[in-house]
């Protein structure tokens, strides 16, 4: 027994003290109603949101701080892309965790993955659904995710000489966590496609590795 | 200069808006905004509407120096504040009989400038949301770089949707 556990519960009959023993191994508390940090959100208030002026502050930070000895767009967009792809990994399992025991499925085909990113991950991140998926016409491999107004660009104005930059690159990095945890390589860019509604309107493009397409065909044929 | 054409309790700046002041904004006009740095410096200038004749970006330049300057001067001119607790302030006024200039000056130090007709009412109420909205898309802009010219898509963008259709 460590030092923590005895000082929390002094005193009391070793009978009602074997359920916090068993709870607290690991250095973990872990209440019996299932509320730790793993099944619900840090922030308790009522809608669980948080201030999007400090998101905003700290993105931007994020965007400085990638900016810095860049090569050029495409090593800055890798270098978002790349901060991007851990929180995808590991919200994977979170979101996947936090599914209701019933319905919970790793996805294991391209759609139910998708679909799984356009709401499930869209919801937690953004609060809303994303606004389209699509496959694409002239390529089997590419589907396309659009998002009328990402959060992470509402206040971003891209300078002109740098027009080929989407910073929602650290989203599609995300989307490539998420991708590769589930083993589905692939490589997911995000570009901007104005619209006169939505100026910020960004498509994230995901194309998959060959061999992703091959077991998705082979998995098709055996049903 | 102030409150030559308007007696002084005249409603220069409504706190409350109601639909009076909303028919009215489908008269008034906005003619422009220029916004100066700490330095004195002409950062952004947009003209949104005929109306006052077109000035070259070099006496824009000088406007805004010059402005500046008078404004720190005047500040001087009664160094106490007036009331508790706020910095002493200078020009916030000039008047014509075809035009208003409101200043605005921000705690750090940035000043909004905004051209209006004579009698445009809650001009507080526009220069402070064009001051939020400075704050969101312009502050909030990782390739914006502080204290220099500001080319924000966003914030023109927003600011012409703010201002166009109130005219």
């Amino acid at each position: 027994m460590n030092a923590p556990q005895a000082s929390a519960v002094p005193a009391a009959p070793a009978a009602l003290q074997q359920p916090a023993q068993r709870a607290s191994v690991g250095g973990l508390r872990y209440p019996t109603n299932r509320k730790t940090i793993y099944d619900r959100n840090l922030n308790r208030s009522r809608t669980s949101e948080l201030s999007k002026a400090s998101f905003a502050y700290l993105f931007g930070e994020m965007v400085s701080y990638a900016q810095r000895r860049v090569t050029g767009i495409q090593d800055l967009e890798r270098r978002l892309n790349v901060q991007g792809h851990p929180l995808g990994l590991r919200l994977l399992d979170l979101l996947l965790y936090r599914e209701p025991t019933r319905s919970v499925q790793r996805p294991t085909r391209i759609l139910p993955l998708l679909q799984f990113i356009t709401t499930t991950l869209w919801k937690h991140l953004f609060s809303r659904s994303a606004d389209a998926l699509e496959r694409s016409k002239d390529n089997e491999d590419e589907y396309m995710i659009s998002d009328n107004d990402p959060l992470v660009n509402q206040y971003i104005s891209v300078p002109k000489e740098m027009n080929q930059l989407n910073c929602a690159a650290y989203v599609a990095g995300i989307i490539e966590g998420i991708c590769d945890g589930t083993g589905f390589a692939a490589r997911v860019t995000a570009h901007s496609v104005p619209t006169e509604l939505w100026p910020a309107k960004t498509v994230f493009l995901i194309k998959f590795e060959p061999e992703v397409m091959e077991r998705e065909a082979f998995l098709e044929k055996a049903r | 200069m102030a409150g030559r054409n308007l007696p002084l309790e005249a409603p220069l700046r409504p706190r409350y808006v109601g639909a009076a002041d909303v028919a009215e904004w489908k008269v008034m006009v906005v003619f422009a905004l220029i916004v100066i740095n700490k330095a004195g410096g002409l950062i952004y200038h947009r003209e949104f509407h005929e109306g006052l004749n077109k000035l070259s970006v070099n006496d824009y330049l000088v406007l805004a120096g010059t402005f500046h300057g008078v404004h720190a001067i005047t500040k001087n001119l009664c160094p106490l504040p007036r009331t508790p607790g706020q910095p002493p302030t200078g020009i916030e006024v000039l008047e014509s009989e075809s035009f208003r200039l409101q200043c605005f000056q921000t705690l750090t130090g940035t000043k909004f400038l905004l051209f209006t007709e004579p009698h445009q009412p809650n001009i507080d109420g526009i220069i402070r949301k064009v001051y939020e909205l400075y704050s969101d898309y312009v502050m909030k802009n990782p390739f914006y770089q502080i204290e220099m010219p500001i080319r924000c898509d966003a914030f023109d963008r927003h600011l012409a949707s703010y201002i166009k259709p109130r005219q």
